[in-house]
C-alpha cells in the first residue's frame, strides 16, 4: 500500500494543491490498492479505472494551467451502487438491474464531476439498501477489513469497507435507517446522514422516499465535512430539497478539532443504551462521555419515550414506500426481463416472473410487508399509525433539543457480527438499526464516528451524534472535537489499529 | 354478442336513472405535470420524454406551477371550493403504460371540491349538476396493440409503448350522483360534457378537442326501480370520446340495464367499453388490482398550499363565463330565445361568432350554419362543426350571392364543391361554371321561348296581372338550368311585355 | 398472534406482481406474521389526537416553472429496454388468448 492511500482526503488535497502529488498518482494508488485487496474485501461491484484516470489527468492539466480548482479536485471517491452514474453500471446490488446503465447522472454525481473528483467505482450494498450487513447483495457480501469473517455493516458496507481498507479516501452512501452510520460504526470510519433534504436525492434509487438521504463516508470528520459541502445544497429536481446553503461545515470541523466544547450541552438518550447493548460498546460510550466532559461539555440525560416504537414505525413506513418505489422494476423499460416457465406469455405473467427472478428474499419480504401495510383495511392501523409515531418521535426530539445542543448514543448495539449470524432471523437483523432509525423518521442529521475498540472482541465501536434539523454544523464541531480527543489518546487514527490485510487472507484476489 | 335492450320509453316506465361522470381534461401546459419534458404527443415515439417520464431508477417528480394554476381556474369555473392545503397521492397498480407502476394523483385531498354546474337543456330547462371534486393527476403512455386482426387489445400478439403522453397533466372532474334526470338523462349527459368542454376551452387551459382525447368522459349509469331511493349497481363506460357518443352510451346502458334487471338478474359492477361503430358497449376486463390501489401520500412531493391572494389573483384572470357570454352574444346578435337556443344546441356558437367576425351579418351567419350546413351535418351524422366548413368560406359564399355572381340555389352547388375539396367558393364557381347567366341576349332568347310556351300567361301579364310573371320566370329558370338571376329575368320579362313592374 | 395465511400472502404477492412457489408462500406467511406482530404496537400509542407526519421537514408549494428542460433521445430512452421495436418499448400481449 502506498502512503498516499493512508492520507485523509484533506491531506491528499493539500499535496495535490502543492503539486507534491498528481491526481493521476493518487488515483492510481487507490486503483492499485483495490486490485490488491478487493478480491478479499469485495467492496466494489464495478471499478471505473479508465474514466477515473482520465478525470485525474484532466484535473492535473487544469492545475498545471493555473485554473482555479475545488479543494477536493483530483481526490478520488467511491460511489454506492444505489446512486446512478453515466458511464458505469448501476445495480442497487440487485439482479434485476444487472448491467443496467443510467442515461443520466444523479445530482450528487454531477457535483462530484463539477468538483473534479475521479470516481473509482461503484460500491456494494444490501440489495436496494435493504439490510444491515451487506449479506443481502445479489453479488456476494462485502467483508469487514477488521475481520474478514465479519460483516461490514449495511446497507452501505461497500462504501464503509472501501474507506476502511484504504481503497478510497472518500465514498458516498445512502442512509434510510442507518445505512451510512451503522457501517461506519462497525468499520471504524465516519459516516454522516445529513438533515433530510440537505442533499439532493435525485438519482439515488429510492428505497423509502421520506427517509432516504445521501451522505458522506470518510475516515475523518473534516473529510466528511469537505465532501458534505460538495454534495449538499438546493436541487430544483428534488421537491424535498432544502433551500438552505450548505456552508460552515468545514469551518465547524476545523474549530471543533481544537478540542474545546465549553458551553456545549450534550444529551444522552436514556432509551438508547442498556439492555441489548454489548458491554464493550457501552464502555467505549462512557469513555467518550468522559472525554466530552474533559473538553468542557455539559452532559445531561434526556428521555425519548417514543423511541421504543421507532423500529416498528420504521418497519412499516419503509416497506410501504419501498413496495411502491420498487414497482417500476417490471421488465418493461429497463433491467431484467424473465419469462414464465410455462403457460401463456402475457405482460402480467412476465412482470411476475421478472420480479420473482430479479428480487432476493429480503426485498420480496419487505415488498410483501409493504403491500400488506398499505392495503385497504390495514392502512390506518399500520401506515397511518406509523406516521403518527413519527410525529411523536419528532416531539421527543424537540423536547430533547430544548435541553441539549447535540444528542449522543452508541451508533449500533454491537460490534460487527459474523456472516450468517442473523440472516435467518429478520427481526434480529432489524435490531441493528434501533439507534439510527429515529433520526431518519424525524429528518434530523446524524453522524457516527469511531470511539474505540470493544474489549471483548477488539472490533470498532461507534458513537452517534444527533443534531436538530438544519443544524448539521453542530455534528461537525462536536464530532471533530471528540475525534481529536480520542486520537490524542490512541496516538493516531483508529484504523492504525486495524490488522494489516495479508494477501494470504485475501483468497480469490483477482 | 348482441345485448338484450329495453326500448327507452319502457325503461322510464319502470326505472329512474342515476348518472355520474368522470371527465378527464388534458391541460395544454408547455411541459408535463411532474417533468420538464414537452407536453406534446403524436411526435416520434419516445422523444418527448426524459428520465422522469420513463420512471427510470432514481428520478423524482416536481410539480408544474402552470398545471396547478390551470386546475385552480377549472375549480373556480366549476364553482368549487379551492383546498387551502392538498397533497398528491400514489395510486398503485401495474400496467405497462404506467411507467412507475403507480399514478401520481390526488386521493382524499383534491385541489377543488364541492362545486356545481347549471346545465341548460335544449328546451331551456336548467339542471344543476353537483361537482364532487376536481383533482390533478398525470396521463399514461400510449399502447399500440400489434399482431391481432383488429388492432384491439383482444387477440394482439404483443404491444408497443410510447411514453410521450406519459405525465401529461390531467384534471379529473367528478360529479356527485345525478338523480332525477329521467328521460332527459342522455341529453343531460351530452349537455354536461359539452358544458365542461366549453368551460375549459374558454379558460384557455385545454385545447378541449374531444376527437384528440383532450377531453375524455367516463360515464357511470345505474337504474333504480321507480319509487326506490337506493342507488342501483352502476357500470362505468370508459373513454366516450364525442358528445354524441356520450348521449348514445348513456341511452344504451339504460336500455341494457333495464333488460338485465327485467330478467331478474343483477348488474355486474364493471368497466364497459364504448364502440362507436356499433353504438354499443361491451364488458371490459376487470383490472386485476382494481380492488386495492393502496393509496398513500406521495412522499416525493410536498403539499400545495393555496393562499387567498393566490386564488383571487387567478380568479381575476378568469375570462367571461360561457353562460354570461351567451347572454351577451344573444343580445348583440338579436336572435330570439328559440333561435339562440338552437344555435347553442347545435354547438356552433363559436362558428357563428367567427363568421360574424369575418364580416357576415348575424342573420346571414345563422342562415348558413343553421340551414344548409346543419342540414348536411345531419345527413352525414356528424356535428355541424365537424363538417369542415370554415367561417371564411361562409362569408365568401354570401359575398358571391350578394354581388349577384351566384344565386341561393347555385350556392348550394358551390358548397358541394367546397366540401369535395375543390377549393374556395370562388374556385368552385369558376371550375364548375356555376355563375348566373347575366348575358341579356341569352336571357332574352330564353324569355321569348318561355313566353311562346305560355301565351295565355303572357296575355294575363299584359292585361295587368303582374303577379303572373312568376310562371314565366320559372320557365326561364328551367331553360337556363337555374343559372339565371331571377330578379333580372323578371325585369326583362316585364320590359319585353311593356308592363310597369 | 397475527394470522396471516398462505392465501393472504398469495393475494399480496399477486398485488405486488411477484410469482411465488407454494413453499415460498408458506415461508413468507410465517415470517410476515412474526414481523407484523412486532410492528403492530404502533397503533397502541398513536391516538386520534396525534397528527400524521408524511414529510420529516415540512415544506409546501415547491413548484416548477412551465419551461421545457433536457430530454432524452429516443435511443437513450430505449437504451435499457429489454425489447423494443419501431422506437417503442415492446411488451408481450396484455390479454391471454381466449
Amino acid at each position: 500500500m502506498s502512503e498516499l492511500n493512508k492520507l485523509s482526503a484533506d491531506a491528499l488535497a493539500g499535496k495535490l494543491a502543492s503539486g507534491e502529488v498528481s491526481s493521476v498518482e493518487a488515483t492510481q494508488a487507490h486503483l492499485d490498492r483495490i486490485a490488491e485487496v478487493d478480491g478479499g474485501i469485495h467492496a466494489f461491484l464495478h471499478i471505473n479505472t479508465s474514466e477515473a484516470l482520465t478525470v485525474a489527468r484532466e484535473v492535473d492539466q487544469k492545475r498545471a494551467a493555473g485554473e482555479e480548482l475545488h479543494h477536493l479536485a483530483g481526490v478520488p471517491i467511491a460511489v454506492k451502487d444505489m446512486i446512478v452514474t453515466v458511464g458505469q453500471p448501476t445495480t442497487a446490488g440487485s439482479k434485476i438491474l444487472e448491467g443496467w446503465h443510467s442515461p443520466y447522472d444523479a445530482t450528487v454525481v454531477q457535483k462530484l464531476r463539477a468538483a473534479g473528483m475521479p470516481i473509482l467505482g461503484k460500491t456494494n450494498l444490501d440489495e436496494f439498501a435493504m439490510g444491515s450487513s451487506t449479506e443481502h447483495s445479489a453479488y456476494g457480501p462485502t467483508r469487514n477489513p477488521w475481520d474478514l469473517e465479519r460483516i461490514p455493516g449495511g446497507s452501505g458496507g461497500g462504501s464503509a469497507a472501501a474507506v476502511a481498507a484504504f481503497e478510497a479516501p472518500l465514498a458516498l452512501g445512502t442512509d434510510t435507517g442507518g445505512s451510512i452510520r451503522q457501517p461506519g460504526a462497525v468499520t471504524g470510519t465516519v459516516g454522516v446522514k445529513p438533515t433530510y433534504g440537505g442533499v439532493s436525492r435525485y438519482g439515488a434509487i429510492a428505497l423509502a422516499s421520506s427517509l432516504d438521504q445521501i451522505g458522506p463516508v470518510s475516515r475523518t470528520v473534516l473529510d466528511a465535512a469537505l465532501l458534505h459541502e460538495v454534495i449538499g445544497g438546493h436541487d430544483p429536481k428534488d421537491s424535498t430539497s432544502l433551500t438552505d446553503p450548505c456552508t460552515g461545515l468545514v469551518d465547524a470541523a476545523r474549530q471543533g478539532a481544537l478540542g474545546d466544547l465549553t458551553g456545549v450541552k450534550l444529551g444522552v438518550i436514556k432509551e438508547l443504551g442498556g439492555e441489548g447493548y454489548q458491554a464493550g460498546v457501552e464502555a467505549r460510550f462512557q469513555e467518550s462521555l468522559e472525554l466530552f466532559r474533559s473538553a468542557g461539555a455539559e452532559i445531561v440525560e434526556v428521555s425519548c419515550p417514543s423511541f421504543s416504537y421507532a423500529l416498528a414505525a420504521y418497519y412499516l413506513i419503509l416497506p410501504s414506500e419501498a413496495s411502491s418505489n420498487l414497482a417500476k422494476f417490471d421488465g418493461v423499460r429497463f433491467g431484467l426481463r424473465a419469462l414464465p416457465e410455462d403457460g401463456p406469455l402475457t405482460i402480467e405473467r412476465v412482470m411476475g416472473a421478472t420480479r420473482a427472478a430479479g428480487f432476493g428474499p429480503e426485498v420480496k419480504r419487505r415488498i410483501i410487508l409493504g403491500v400488506y401495510a398499505l392495503s385497504a383495511g390495514y392502512y390506518d392501523a399500520y401506515y397511518g399509525s406509523a406516521q403518527k409515531v413519527r410525529t411523536l418521535i419528532q416531539r421527543d426530539f424537540d423536547a430533547a433539543f430544548s435541553q441539549a445542543d447535540v444528542l449522543v448514543s452508541p451508533t449500533a448495539p454491537t460490534t460487527a457480527f459474523k456472516f450468517g449470524e442473523k440472516t435467518a432471523d429478520p427481526l434480529a437483523m432489524y435490531l441493528n438499526d434501533v439507534a439510527t432509525i429515529p433520526a431518519n423518521l424525524a429528518g434530523v442529521p446524524g453522524m457516527s464516528l469511531p470511539n474505540g475498540l470493544a474489549d471483548e472482541d477488539g472490533l470498532p465501536s461507534g458513537i452517534q451524534l444527533l443534531a436538530p434539523a438544519r443544524q448539521d454544523v453542530r455534528l461537525y464541531r462536536v464530532g471533530a472535537a471528540l475525534e481529536a480527543l480520542h486520537e490524542a489518546g490512541w496516538g493516531g487514527p483508529i484504523l492504525d489499529k486495524a490488522p494489516v490485510l495479508k494477501s494470504s487472507q485475501l483468497g480469490g484476489v483477482k | 354478442m348482441t345485448e338484450t335492450l329495453v326500448p327507452f320509453d319502457e325503461v322510464l316506465e319502470r326505472y329512474d336513472p342515476a348518472l355520474g361522470f368522470e371527465v378527464h381534461v388534458e391541460l395544454n401546459t408547455v411541459t408535463k405535470m411532474f417533468s420538464s419534458a414537452p407536453n406534446a404527443f403524436g411526435d416520434e415515439p419516445n422523444t418527448n420524454v426524459n428520465e422522469v417520464d420513463l420512471g427510470l431508477p432514481g428520478v423524482l417528480p416536481v410539480v408544474n406551477r402552470a398545471a396547478v394554476e390551470s386546475s385552480i381556474k377549472i375549480g373556480l369555473a366549476l364553482n368549487c371550493k379551492i383546498a387551502e392545503f392538498c397533497r398528491f397521492a400514489r395510486k398503485n397498480y401495474f400496467y405497462p403504460d404506467t411507467p412507475k407502476n403507480f399514478q401520481t394523483s390526488q386521493f382524499d385531498e383534491p385541489i377543488a371540491y364541492d362545486g356545481y354546474l347549471d346545465i341548460e337543456l335544449a328546451d331551456g330547462t336548467v339542471f344543476r349538476v353537483e361537482i364532487e371534486r376536481a383533482h390533478m393527476e398525470e396521463d399514461a403512455g400510449k399502447l399500440t396493440h400489434m399482431g391481432g386482426a383488429t388492432g384491439r387489445i383482444q387477440g394482439a400478439d404483443y404491444s408497443l409503448v410510447d411514453y410521450n403522453r406519459a405525465g401529461v397533466p390531467l384534471v379529473e372532474i367528478v360529479t356527485r350522483p345525478i338523480l332525477g334526470a329521467g328521460s332527459r338523462a342522455p341529453e343531460l349527459a351530452k349537455a354536461y360534457v359539452a358544458a365542461v368542454r366549453e368551460i375549459v376551452k374558454n379558460l384557455g387551459v385545454s385545447d378541449a378537442r374531444m376527437e384528440r382525447g383532450n377531453v375524455r368522459c367516463d360515464a357511470n349509469v345505474s337504474l333504480m326501480p321507480k319509487g326506490s331511493t337506493t342507488l342501483g349497481t352502476r357500470t362505468e363506460t370508459k373513454n366516450v370520446n364525442s358528445l354524441r357518443a356520450v348521449e348514445f352510451a348513456v341511452r344504451f346502458e339504460m336500455e341494457r340495464h333495464a333488460a338485465v334487471l327485467d330478467a331478474g338478474q343483477a348488474i355486474v359492477q364493471e368497466t364497459r367499453h364504448w364502440h362507436e361503430d356499433t353504438r354499443s358497449t361491451t364488458s371490459g376486463r376487470p383490472k386485476s388490482d382494481a380492488d386495492d390501489y393502496r393509496y398513500f401520500p406521495e412522499p416525493d412531493l410536498v403539499p400545495v398550499v393555496t393562499s387567498a391572494e393566490w386564488v383571487e389573483e387567478l380568479r381575476a384572470q378568469l375570462p367571461e363565463p360561457p353562460a354570461e357570454r351567451r347572454k351577451r352574444l344573444q343580445a348583440d346578435w338579436g336572435y330570439t330565445d328559440l333561435e339562440f337556443r338552437d344555435v347553442v344546441n347545435a354547438g356552433i356558437l363559436d362558428e357563428i361568432e367567427a363568421t360574424i367576425a369575418a364580416g357576415a351579418s348575424a342573420a346571414v351567419a345563422r342562415k348558413w350554419w343553421m340551414g344548409e350546413i346543419a342540414r348536411r351535418a345531419k345527413l352525414a351524422e356528424v356535428d355541424p362543426v365537424e363538417l369542415g366548413v370554415t367561417p371564411a368560406q361562409v362569408v365568401e359564399l354570401q359575398g358571391l350571392i350578394d354581388s349577384g355572381k351566384i344565386n341561393d340555389k347555385l350556392a348550394r352547388d358551390v358548397l358541394d364543391g367546397v366540401l369535395a375539396g375543390e377549393g374556395t367558393p370562388t374556385d368552385v364557381v369558376a371550375s364548375r361554371g356555376l355563375a348566373v347567366v347575366s348575358d341579356d341576349g341569352a336571357l332574352r332568347a330564353a324569355i321569348d321561348e318561355a313566353l311562346a310556351a305560355q301565351p295565355d300567361v303572357a296575355d294575363k301579364i299584359r292585361g295587368g296581372k303582374v303577379q303572373a310573371v312568376g310562371a314565366i320566370v320559372g320557365g326561364v329558370m328551367k331553360v337556363t338550368r337555374g343559372q339565371a338571376d331571377a330578379g333580372r329575368v323578371r325585369e326583362l320579362i316585364l320590359k319585353t311585355l311593356g308592363v310597369e313592374g | 398472534m397475527t394470522e396471516i395465511n398462505r392465501d393472504d400472502v398469495a393475494h399480496l404477492a399477486h398485488l405486488a406482481h411477484i410469482d411465488m412457489s407454494e413453499a415460498e408462500l408458506d415461508r413468507m406467511a410465517g415470517e410476515l406474521a412474526v414481523i407484523v406482530d412486532s410492528v403492530k404496537s404502533v397503533s397502541e400509542i398513536a391516538g386520534p389526537e396525534v397528527p400524521a407526519t408524511s414529510h420529516p421537514i415540512p415544506l409546501s408549494n415547491v413548484l416548477r416553472e412551465d419551461v421545457v428542460g433536457q430530454l432524452l433521445t429516443q435511443e437513450q430512452a430505449l437504451s435499457g429496454a429489454p425489447d423494443a421495436q419501431d422506437g417503442r418499448f415492446k411488451v408481450p400481449a396484455i390479454l391471454e388468448e381466449n
